[in-house]
């Protein structure tokens, strides 16, 4: 594989597809759309499996410089290869979602679709500072036109919160990432990743990121764009939304925030971990009381990046592990269940929970595959979500065991706010003649739900799949930290009897030594 | 073979339950109940195996897990004495509930699905027990969590069915919590998630100290007892059993394999896989016991007091688990396992014999509409009759006797000789064994003596006034005159598919503790036979089978003045009961209401969660967070109203996002030519 452009190849089939939707008919503009995210995703398994686990930390780097500083460089390592796996994955899924659903300017939908596939790909791909934010924040264009167009009644209302919010972390982090160039004088991740930024200077580069990437993941209490975005979005904005948009905020913390401004993430740890103990509760509490599914549905995404988050900044190998295996998870999980939720939205028109009730009675695969999404959310064992929660959680138990306690709630109020739609919707007695008329799923909706299933399963049974990859990269991450890594609250001290003190002692990790703080 | 054993379940589950419209109800049943058959035959050699002392203990490797830096686990198979009474109580229960449910299901459409889920359920306990680290254990805790969610809520058009499953789910959940991070601190500590790994280093860990939540504790004793709340949600102990007798929603098969004979054991099964590490943490110890004493009696006058025939036998099976527990607690672990193992048997008996009565009676489940069932139903009679007489623990101490008197009296006895708080849970528990002889034998007395009173029944009258049109014709012969209480209505014995579950289990009630009391609970032939599976304490048995003979036949007395109460009340002065109600109103409105716990946790928890909730979205959310962030920058920018309208009409935001990628193309253009 050596020397071919594979990444370019990924980015440029979306986008001459794109072109092509614009001039081509409806139809043919959900053809060309399907394929061209096929070949794209056929190419990301090509990428996989040519992938070299434990190779060089860059692999398939492409380079070609442009004007001043700025370089067109791309290259990816195992995370980056895993969330383009997500993206190509879920984007033929989006495609054939809005297969029905979508009557309107379909040539439009679909290129807006594919330019969102080019620059959230392009976002993992980008190995020059510039390059990164142009396709970070270029996202943001489609996702805005979808919304403001194909959207439901208040879509102007929502678009224009999604804008607001994130506009402002947007030029803050263009300061900072100027800020950046003009100390390390150069534009190149992977040597930004190695410079050394001066303490205090780390510290408001931390502050200008973390007011654009809070934003994006999002985190409380700046999520409220979040829930309107979803409701007013088509089903598969929403699916793309929760599946890969919300990673970006989590893969600039893990790709920028916390290598490049190790002690800054230190000294900031408790602002991070405050947040999100905070989010896990207090969404979980309002996604409790939802009438409407999708707004549900957005509120549980914010309680599960808040584990993100939490999990990142345990600074240890389980932690960040979790923390991106949640990512990959949620990704899948929560696209299923905004899936779920689009197919009786499909039907019925409403996404008002007290409308629906007895779907079991009448559509049984439907009941079935939103059970095992639903399980996957709540995390249970066997199923994506566990793995990641489980692995997360235990991380943030190793840096304190009181962030850990207040986000493990999150795994009771989960299964309340979940089983508790499930519930509404799908049991109880089917009475309501137009939801007695619902059919069961069609074959388009059976290709949708079965692929997302397999790999909710695939993950929760083996996730090694997953995790293989990006090991060293988590590694490199941990060790960059070290130096800045606070102890954990947990101080054990051996009693009497001495050997066995010692192996706990080697278990949690050396890196105890010289915290900051 | 181990394999065969676990998987076979879960792939009858997934063509029965998937491939069901392919197959047929009756094949989907077939497949399910073949393979549970063939998993209870497979498992009987392993069992005697380790009774005849020939078992060797082994670990087999089915696939890599997880690993994560230190962290690293499998999944796994193990095989020892512990795993493999389990794997008979299991198998056994599961296959002969199989069995039942061809009959007692028989009407209803989707049985399939409620086969699919039996098995399901089977494979998560059977991997719960096989489980060779924490993890795996997790799995099978929270596998067998959701086959009950899905069976208790198996009637799913029934709001509090499907009211049941959520509770069960949720309040199982607040236990896992505990388990969760007990989980978390044993790798904190240890740096390993495997068992055999724990418990070697546990010992080396006693007295050292360790900060949790802020609190500088003893560090087996915060792990052994975050992992015994794990254990209180499973094993519905007090505080987290408010699960339990909602759970009888459930299709009376399920209640009997799955809230009696199998999950709910899941927590002393835990405590006594962990045993070398509890025994490390005495502190935790004397929790186990407390709680278990105080569910155990909790539960015990409870359940003298309700009508629902099922719910006296979730009480029971509550109070049952409280003895285990303590059992467990003052260190007479291969006691509770052997209660464990003996009530499987007589509890699953008692809830299919329930079955059956609910089965004759067209679904009436209030023991004050039952009465003289003895002449219509006569197997099943006698299949309650062996049931109560091994839960009451019947038997001549020294010699021989039903079930639950070998390993009921075993317990009692070990706890008499360890001292100190046991001796104190000795007395709650003969005080609960008093409670168990009467409720079990007003049970008995209710159901099976005494005149009929089914005529109040509204199932009853539905029964015969519907005409017989729920397959009954075969009893219906002209309806006979009222006034001896039947309203007319013939009640039926049970199809040999019930029967025979029946049979078999009166045999293990009548004869399990008799037979394996030795390897159980004797000093030298247990400590061959647990191998180190768990802290199996030679010395204390023996001071048990030493306790004064006061206290071997204290149970007996107990039970012969429950039984003797119970008849006083229910054969010969039927009048008795409620004058007892008049006179103690209050004592018997807390105990029936069952000491006020879900009307607690409703205002303690359940309210103030939607509350909270509803206050953070409407206050937080949309009153403060959007009023002073995107709303009031919106109307700050352009002055208030103009902009409103300008928004509606979609210009604003155009105009805002157009400056954004001027920003954007201004500040590339000033790097590129700045820097």
């Amino acid at each position: 594989m050596s020397g071919f452009p594979i990444l370019s190849l990924m980015l440029a089939v979306p986008l001459v597809a794109a072109i092509l939707c614009l001039y081509a008919g409806d139809r043919n503009a959900r053809m060309i759309a399907l394929v061209a995210t096929l070949i794209d995703f056929a190419l990301g398994v090509v990428l996989w499996a040519n992938f070299d686990i434990g190779g060089a930390q860059w692999q398939f780097v492409e380079r070609a410089d442009l004007f001043g500083r700025f370089s067109y460089k791309l290259g990816i390592d195992g995370m980056a290869l895993m969330l383009i796996m997500l993206s190509v994955f879920l984007m033929p899924l989006c495609i054939l979602a809005s297969w029905d659903a979508i009557k309107q300017r379909v040539g439009l939908y679909m290129a807006m679709f594919l330019i969102m596939e080019v620059v959230m790909i392009g976002v993992f791909m980008a190995q020059d500072l510039l390059l990164f934010y142009i396709f970070f924040e270029a996202g943001l264009i489609p996702m805005y036109f979808i919304i403001g167009i194909w959207g439901g009644a208040n879509r102007k209302y929502a678009a224009f919160k999604f804008f607001l919010y994130t506009l402002l972390g947007s030029v803050l982090m263009l300061i900072a990432m100027i800020a950046m160039i003009a100390e390390a004088g150069t534009t190149d991740i992977p040597t930004l990743l190695n410079y050394d930024f001066p303490v205090e200077m780390q510290t408001w580069l931390w502050l200008a990121f973390f007011a654009s990437l809070a934003v994006k993941m999002p985190m409380w209490p700046v999520h409220t764009w979040l829930p309107d975005a979803h409701v007013q979005a088509p089903t598969a904005g929403s699916m793309i939304l929760a599946g890969v948009l919300l990673k970006l905020g989590a893969y600039g913390f893990i790709r920028f925030m916390m290598p490049m401004f190790p002690d800054a993430s230190a000294q900031l740890m408790w602002l991070v971990f405050g947040l999100s103990m905070v989010a896990v509760v207090y969404t979980s509490l309002v996604a409790l009381v939802q009438n409407d599914m999708k707004k549900l549905i957005a509120y549980s995404s914010v309680a599960h990046m808040a584990i993100v988050t939490a999990g990142l900044f345990a600074f240890n190998q389980q932690g960040i592990e979790g923390a991106l295996i949640i990512m990959l998870s949620h990704g899948v999980v929560s696209a299923a269940l905004f899936f779920c939720v689009g197919v009786i939205y499909d039907r019925l028109h409403t996404r008002e929970i007290d409308r629906y009730g007895g779907l079991a009675v009448n559509m049984p695969a439907y009941a079935l595959f939103f059970m095992l999404f639903t399980m996957a959310s709540i995390g249970l064992p066997g199923t994506s979500g566990f793995v990641g929660e489980f692995l997360s959680l235990l991380g943030i138990y190793e840096a304190s065991s009181v962030v850990a306690f207040v986000c493990t709630t999150g795994i009771i109020l989960g299964a309340a706010y979940m089983l508790y739609l499930y519930r509404r919707v799908v049991f109880g007695e089917l009475t309501k003649d137009d939801v007695k008329a619902m059919p069961d799923l069609n074959p388009r909706e059976w290709a949708i739900m079965a692929p997302l299933a397999a790999v909710a399963l695939w993950m929760g049974v083996y996730p090694e799949s997953f995790l293989a990859p990006m090991r060293s990269d988590v590694t490199t991450v941990v060790a960059r930290l070290a130096p800045a890594k606070p102890a954990g609250d947990a101080h054990l001290a051996a009693g009497k009897p001495k050997p066995a003190a010692a192996h706990g002692e080697n278990a949690h990790g050396s890196s105890h030594a010289g915290g900051v703080q | 073979m181990i394999q065969a054993i676990v998987f076979l379940p879960l792939l009858a589950a997934l063509v029965a339950g998937l491939g069901q419209r392919a197959i047929g109800p009756f094949a989907s049943k077939l497949v399910t109940t073949g393979a549970l058959f063939t998993s209870c035959a497979l498992s009987w050699p392993i069992f005697l195996s380790f009774v005849m002392g020939t078992g060797e203990a082994e670990v087999v490797t089915v696939l890599h897990w997880v690993s994560s830096g230190a962290l690293q686990f499998n999944w796994e198979l193990r095989v020892d004495t512990l795993t493999a009474v389990m794997l008979v109580v299991i198998t056994t229960v599961s296959a002969l509930v199989h069995l039942y449910s061809w009959g007692y299901m028989e009407e209803d459409p989707d049985q399939p699905r409620f086969f699919a889920y039996l098995s399901l359920f089977t494979f998560a306990m059977l991997m719960l027990v096989t489980a060779d680290n924490l993890v795996q254990m997790f799995f099978g805790w929270e596998g067998v969590g959701l086959a009950s969610y899905l069976l208790i809520g198996f009637w799913y058009k029934k709001p509090s069915a499907n009211a049941a499953a959520i509770k069960a789910f949720v309040v199982n959940r607040v236990g896992d919590l505990g388990f969760m991070l007990g989980i978390f601190g044993t790798f904190l500590v240890f740096g390993t998630v495997s068992i055999p790994e724990i418990l070697a280093a546990a010992p080396g860990m006693a007295g050292s100290t360790i900060t949790f939540m802020g609190m500088r504790l003893d560090t087996m004793t915060i792990l052994c007892l975050l992992l015994f709340i794990g254990a209180m949600g499973k094993s519905a102990q007090l505080g987290l059993h408010t699960w339990l007798p909602d759970a009888m929603e459930g299709p009376t098969p399920v209640s009997a394999l799955i809230h009696a004979a199998t999950m709910v054991t899941a927590g002393v099964f835990m405590v006594c896989r962990l045993s070398p590490m509890f025994e490390t943490a005495p502190i935790a110890l004397g929790v186990v016991t407390f709680v278990g004493a105080a569910t155990c009696l909790f539960a015990a006058t409870v359940g003298t007091t309700q009508w629902d025939i099922k719910r006296v036998i979730a009480y029971s099976t509550c109070s049952q688990l409280g003895y285990m527990f303590f059992a467990a607690g003052v260190g007479a672990y291969g006691a509770a396992m052997f209660h464990l193992f003996t009530h499987a048997f007589f509890k699953a008996l008692l809830f299919l014999g329930a079955g059956s009565v609910i089965h004759a009676m067209h679904h009436e489940q209030d023991m004050r509409y039952y009465g003289g069932l003895r002449k219509h139903i006569p197997l099943t009679y006698w299949a309650m009759l062996a049931g109560t007489l091994a839960i009451t623990g019947v038997g001549i101490a020294g010699v021989a006797g039903f079930a639950g008197f070998h390993s009921k009296d075993g317990i009692l006895e070990a706890a008499f000789a360890a001292g100190g708080g046991g001796v104190i849970a000795f007395w709650v528990g003969i005080f609960a064994a008093l409670l168990t002889s009467f409720y079990s034998w007003r049970l008995v007395f209710l159901t099976f003596y005494g005149k009929p009173r089914w005529e109040q029944s509204e199932h009853i009258q539905h029964a015969v006034h519907d005409d017989h049109g729920h397959g009954h014709d075969d009893h219906g012969h002209a309806p006979k005159a009222d006034g001896d209480g039947t309203a007319g209505y013939h009640p039926h014995e049970s199809p040999l598919s019930m029967l025979i579950p029946l049979g078999v289990l009166s045999l293990g009630a009548v004869f399990a503790g008799f037979i394996f009391a030795h390897p159980f609970i004797y000093p030298e032939e247990g400590k061959a036979f647990w191998a180190g599976s768990i802290a199996f304490d030679e010395h204390l048995m023996h001071l048990a089978h030493e306790v004064p003979t006061w206290v071997k036949w204290t149970p007996f007395t107990v039970m012969a003045i429950g039984l003797f109460l119970a008849w006083n009340s229910y054969i010969r002065n039927t009048t008795l009961p409620a004058r007892f109600v008049a006179q103690f109103k209050l004592l018997h409105q807390f105990l029936y209401n069952k000491w006020y716990f879900d009307e607690l946790y409703n205002i303690l928890f359940v309210k103030p969660a939607f509350a909270i909730g509803r206050f953070f979205w409407k206050r937080g959310d949309e009153g403060t967070i959007d009023r002073f962030g995107p709303d009031g920058a919106a109307a700050l920018v352009a002055g208030g109203t103009r902009l409103a309208v300008r928004l509606q009409s979609g210009y604003v935001y155009g105009y805002a996002f157009v400056m954004l990628l001027g920003l954007v193309g201004l500040a590339s253009w000033a790097m590129v030519n700045f820097l």
